[in-house]
């Protein structure tokens, strides 16, 4: 096995620029790798071909100056990608193939990355386990029969067990955070409005975000420098000053305040999630931050009101899923009917439920009671983090409340499930930004991770706090290959 | 309610009942592209080559607000004398429909760009102020085409994401020349200000008719029906009637009124209903989360301001008191923009009098026959001036200068060279003109004699003896000035 | 408040999903379960709070009014379940 895919982002652009590699080297190892690889899933579609094609013509002149020359990269199948079939996991689009790019994507492109496939994740980003999918459940690297996490599954398994050096995810209520700390890799939520939404298929409009998932913080930087940018295509998009967050990375973080917030302390939480997030204290004052004691007061009521407006939007969204303008069909004998049929087959169990607690909940006669509530609740959910960042720069908590668990064990029960994203969701019902890395393993040595939570659009201090922590905390990430065969 | 107004009341044997009319307008805003996204608006395009990849409500597209289509409503709102509103909300409007490419519309509900305004009528027995409740910007949805295939539908979304502002009157209006007139000054506020061009046939304003009856003098409101898209005036008042009858009808035969929404068959000219209870949509309106809520400056409403050009009321006031022009001439002139301009250009270097009857008269005939508006009159302004101006001195009697004027109605000719190269001056020379008449006179000694022994409606006769040897050419005023005292 | 199937049969009708009696019965088991949990937000007295329009923290932008997407018709129609190079095809509305 090449020992190119044990490089990180980093690693491979150096080698490239100093010639010491070839991008089609690169390129081949990392189909290689996922060639042997299919037994995890990750993949719903393999352009191998035409990346390596890609990779040639690119050797032939390359542009060195590029920030990502020559990379070969894998991307959750969410993001439209030209000419590629793009399916959101779901069987509604297994047949769409979009005749435009996405803007985060095309950011990636500019910079001189190559498509090596789309990656598998839950239907429509609803999930937190990639078993919605209508692909089929992805591997977790870690171990067989683990979940990834999800929704971004695919993206998590793939980065983990370096079928590609890096890619790109969404988060809507934890969706990169939560598949990164289940793997044992980085994950980064940026500040609602920093990357465009242009060409992501929608879930939850005001939650959605793209964001990098990577091996290590300094490549998530990296990343995120790339496809952060203000975008006239998206009305949510914001116009703000952007980092330089490589080349501004430091360690230093001398004197930083980091919050810890009491409620985040849950009923039932498992021991081994205690002990990391005080290990994690440790490691924060190693590095000469200074930790406070903080109070978010309604953080309890962060996931029932996630679980209202994000199927209410969604309900919305999905819409237009009706077979009439692209998509799966379903054979009707009058219009009402090929709607029904057609989206009846062609959406997953998890997603016809929440479209169906998407429209109840804005119906007539309880938009009041629940999606007006929830959008009170929400912002006094954001009054909490506005009144704690007067007192610190950052937030630390526990990413998940356990590791990951095994393929079946939560489909049964849907609340059970949505109960992995207790410490992520908040974060996306704020608008700010959250990354997730590996600090620890439980009992069974799986990863677990913490979550460092920022203010809006301070990326740059947030990942300086996650490169510090990281450098202390010296994760190793134990992969067997067991896959391979 | 006055006395003195003529009302319009549905008859009964012994009841006599009210109509009750509120209106919905939706029209066409004038921009160059749609409303959230950067696609076509113009008419009458090759089905589906006017729709972007958001109109076609592709995965991940997104929407962005055309400032044209804002500062248009604004306008609007300004013209109908009305609220602006700084912040207001996007909300979407959610069903399933064929030509309704995304599920749901983007409208404004609770939070609409304007509020309360009013328009004042000039009905023939009086003023009367019709409320405006607000005016809101929204997309128009596509076409849906039933009739070119037995099993399907064809769906052209060329008008899929077209900017529409939705003007919605209280329900102020009693009958259908109330309405005619209401649609009317609507249009024209619209034109003037640039805002709609309200051309009917293209579809760029059309109208929702809520109706409703109740018996004479009472003040609760009747269950009303709503009319769907009636593209014409005239159909929007047969509609009025027909249903506002069917109404009333039922209440005489003891029966409730279903309120339901209903579709005017321009064939059969009668109201039937669209949709059966059921399938009563619930929209499920919430705000959109890809739009921003909009904030407009006092600066920017105050920019806008300033851009209002003189509106039908204001220029009928002045022309009244500046011209001196009856209530009704000057309505017809301040109709339109257009025909207001023209009469300000006639008039700059001719008699008002004059100007406002050859223009209210034979030019609108003229047109009117050709089909033509006044933006295409084949007479310039400048040009009617000057014919007016060949009347007032006396070059040319006003029976002469119709043949002149229809003349020039064939190419935009200068009249003086019609007047020179046809001969057509009037002969006033007093002295030709005795002589004239001596001779005329001369040629009907007996007639003349009758006439002086009584018969006065022999008068005409040597008139038209006088102009038939003139060949038409004799000044008719001095000839009967003249033709008196000889006589 | 507990949602019957009565509910769910509305539910699907508006969402334009089919549902039998089978897949309606575990919908309102599921949903149930759901909105006990959600209720939870009762617990919060919110009368005097704004309701949160957006967590952008920007205005809306405005555009210029300038045609940029010019004849797509190839693209938009490309995806399309039915063959036909003009329209868009689907089954008629019963009226």
């Amino acid at each position: 096995m090449s020992d190119i895919t044990k490089q990180s982002l980093s690693e491979l652009i150096k080698n490239i620029k100093d010639k010491k590699l070839s991008s089609t080297e690169v390129t081949k190892a990392f189909v290689e790798r996922s060639e042997k690889s299919k037994e995890l899933n990750a993949y719903v579609t393999e352009d191998f071909s035409a990346a390596i094609d890609k990779a040639k013509k690119f050797d032939e002149n390359p542009n060195l100056d590029l920030k990502l020359p020559g990379i070969p990269m894998a991307v959750k199948d969410l993001f439209c990608t030209k000419n590629v079939k793009t399916t959101a996991g779901s069987k509604i689009l297994n047949n769409f193939t979009p005749t435009y790019e996405s803007t985060v994507t095309q950011n990636i492109w500019n910079e001189g990355a190559i498509l090596l496939g789309k990656l598998n994740c839950d239907e429509f980003a609803m999930g937190s386990s990639n078993e919605t999918s209508f692909f089929g459940c992805v591997q977790n690297p870690i171990d067989k029969d683990l979940v990834p996490g999800g929704s971004s599954g695919g993206s998590s398994s793939a980065v983990a067990a370096q079928l590609t050096p890096i890619t790109i995810g969404t988060d809507t209520g934890g969706s990169i955070r939560q598949p990164a700390s289940f793997t044992g890799i980085v994950g980064l939520k940026p500040t609602y409005g920093s990357c465009s939404r242009y060409g992501i298929v929608a879930f939850a409009s005001s939650l959605d975000q793209a964001g990098p998932m990577a091996q290590n913080v300094r490549d998530c930087a990296l990343l995120h420098e790339v496809i952060s940018s203000y975008d006239e295509k998206d009305s949510t998009s914001i116009d703000f000053k952007r980092n330089n967050y490589v080349k501004e990375l430091t360690n230093n973080i001398k004197g930083k305040k980091i919050g810890i917030p009491k409620e985040y302390r849950v009923d039932g939480m498992p021991k081994e999630i205690e002990d990391l997030w005080k290990k994690g204290i440790d490691y924060v004052k190693d590095c000469g931050a200074e930790i406070i004691d903080i109070s978010l007061p309604h953080t309890n009521y962060a996931l029932p009101t996630y679980y209202i407006v994000a199927p209410a939007e969604a309900s919305s969204n999905l819409a237009r899923y009706d077979g009439v303008k692209y998509g799966f069909r379903a054979d009707g004998e009058n219009l009402i009917d090929m709607y029904e049929k057609t989206r009846s087959e062609g959406f997953g169990a998890e997603v016809q439920r929440r479209i169906m607690i998407g429209t109840y909940v804005l119906s007539s006669g309880y938009y009041d009671a629940y999606y007006l509530k929830a959008q009170k609740v929400r912002k006094l959910i954001k009054n909490d983090f506005d009144e704690a960042y007067k007192k610190v720069d950052a937030i630390l908590t526990p990413s998940t409340p356990s590791s990951a668990f095994k393929i079946g064990e939560k489909t049964n029960d849907p609340v059970s499930m949505y109960l992995n994203d207790i410490f992520t969701v908040p974060v996306n019902l704020a608008g700010l930004p959250g990354i997730s890395i590996p600090a620890g393993h439980d009992a069974k040595g799986y990863p677990l991770g913490l979550q460092i939570i920022g203010k809006a659009f301070d990326e740059q201090n947030l990942l300086n706090i996650a490169y510090a922590m990281e450098e202390k905390i010296n994760f190793k990430n134990k992969i067997t290959d067991w896959w391979i065969k | 309610m006055s006395k003195d107004k003529s009302e319009y009341l549905i008859n009964r044997k012994d009841n006599q009942y009210e109509v009750v009319i509120g209106l919905e307008v939706h029209a066409q805003v004038t921009s160059e592209s749609k409303l959230f996204s950067t696609s076509s608006t113009k008419f009458g395009a090759e089905p589906n080559t006017q729709v972007s990849l958001v109109d076609a409500a592709l995965p991940g597209m997104l929407p962005v607000i055309n400032e044209y289509c804002v500062k248009q409503a604004i306008k609007t709102g300004i013209g109908l004398k009305a609220k602006i509103n700084k912040r207001s909300v996007f909300d979407r409007k959610n069903y399933f429909y064929a030509d309704l490419p995304q599920g749901y519309q983007i409208s404004q509900f609770k939070d609409p760009i304007v509020g309360e305004g009013k328009v004042i009528l000039d009905m023939p027995d009086g003023q009367k102020e019709v409320g405006i409740e607000r005016l809101h910007l929204e997309q128009d949805a596509g076409k849906s085409i039933h009739d070119l295939d037995p099993k399907n539908t064809f769906v052209d979304l060329n008008r899929s994401g077209v900017a529409l502002m939705e003007i919605v009157s209280k329900p102020d209006l009693r009958s259908p020349d109330e309405v005619n007139a209401y649609v009317k000054k609507l249009r024209s506020i619209m034109r003037y200000l640039g805002t709609c061009d309200g051309n009917m046939q293209e579809g760029s304003l059309r109208a929702d008719v809520n109706v409703s009856v109740r018996k004479k003098g009472t003040k609760e409101f009747g269950t009303r029906c709503e009319i769907k898209n009636v593209n014409s005036i005239k159909f929007m008042q047969m509609a009025i009637e027909y249903e506002a009858n069917r109404q009333v009808d039922l209440i005489e035969e003891g029966q409730s009124i279903d309120q339901e929404t209903r579709l005017f068959d321009t064939k059969k000219n009668e109201t039937r209903s669209m949709r059966s209870k059921e399938d009563a949509h619930d929209y499920r309106y919430f705000p959109d989360p890809d739009l921003l809520p909009l904030e407009v400056s006092e600066d920017f409403i105050e920019k806008l301001k300033l851009e209002i050009p003189e509106l039908p009321d204001e220029k009928k006031k002045r022309f009244i008191e500046k011209f001196k022009l009856t209530p009704y001439e000057a309505t017809i002139l301040v109709s339109d923009n257009e025909t207001s301009n023209y009469f300000e250009n006639v008039i700059k270097k001719s008699d008002v009098k004059l100007a406002t009857n050859w223009i209210i008269g034979e030019l609108f005939a003229a047109l009117n026959e050709k089909n033509l508006e006044i933006t295409e009159s084949p007479i310039s302004a400048g040009n009617l001036s000057k014919l007016i101006n060949l009347i007032k001195d006396g070059t040319i009697s006003g029976k002469i200068a119709k043949t002149v004027f229809e003349n020039m109605m064939e190419g935009d000719k200068d009249p003086k060279k019609i007047v020179e190269e046809k001969g057509l001056k009037q002969e006033s020379d007093p002295k030709a003109l005795e002589a004239l008449i001596d001779k005329v006179i001369d040629d009907n000694r007996e007639k003349a004699t009758e006439y002086k022994s009584g018969k006065v409606k022999l008068f005409g006769f040597f008139v038209g003896q006088v102009m038939k040897v003139s060949g038409g050419k004799a000044n008719p005023q001095l000839v009967n000035e003249i033709l008196k005292k000889k006589l | 408040m507990s949602i019957d199937l009565k509910t769910i049969k509305h539910i699907s009708k508006l969402s334009r999903i089919s549902v039998d009696e089978k897949k309606a019965e575990k919908l309102a088991g599921d949903l149930n379960s759901i909105f006990e949990f959600i209720e939870k937000l009762n617990e919060l007295k919110t009368d005097n709070v704004q309701p949160l329009t957006s967590v952008a923290e920007t205005t809306l932008k405005l555009r210029d009014d300038e045609v940029k997407s010019k004849n797509l018709r190839e693209q938009i129609i490309k995806n399309s379940p039915q063959e036909n190079e003009d329209y868009f095809v689907v089954p008629k509305v019963i009226e």
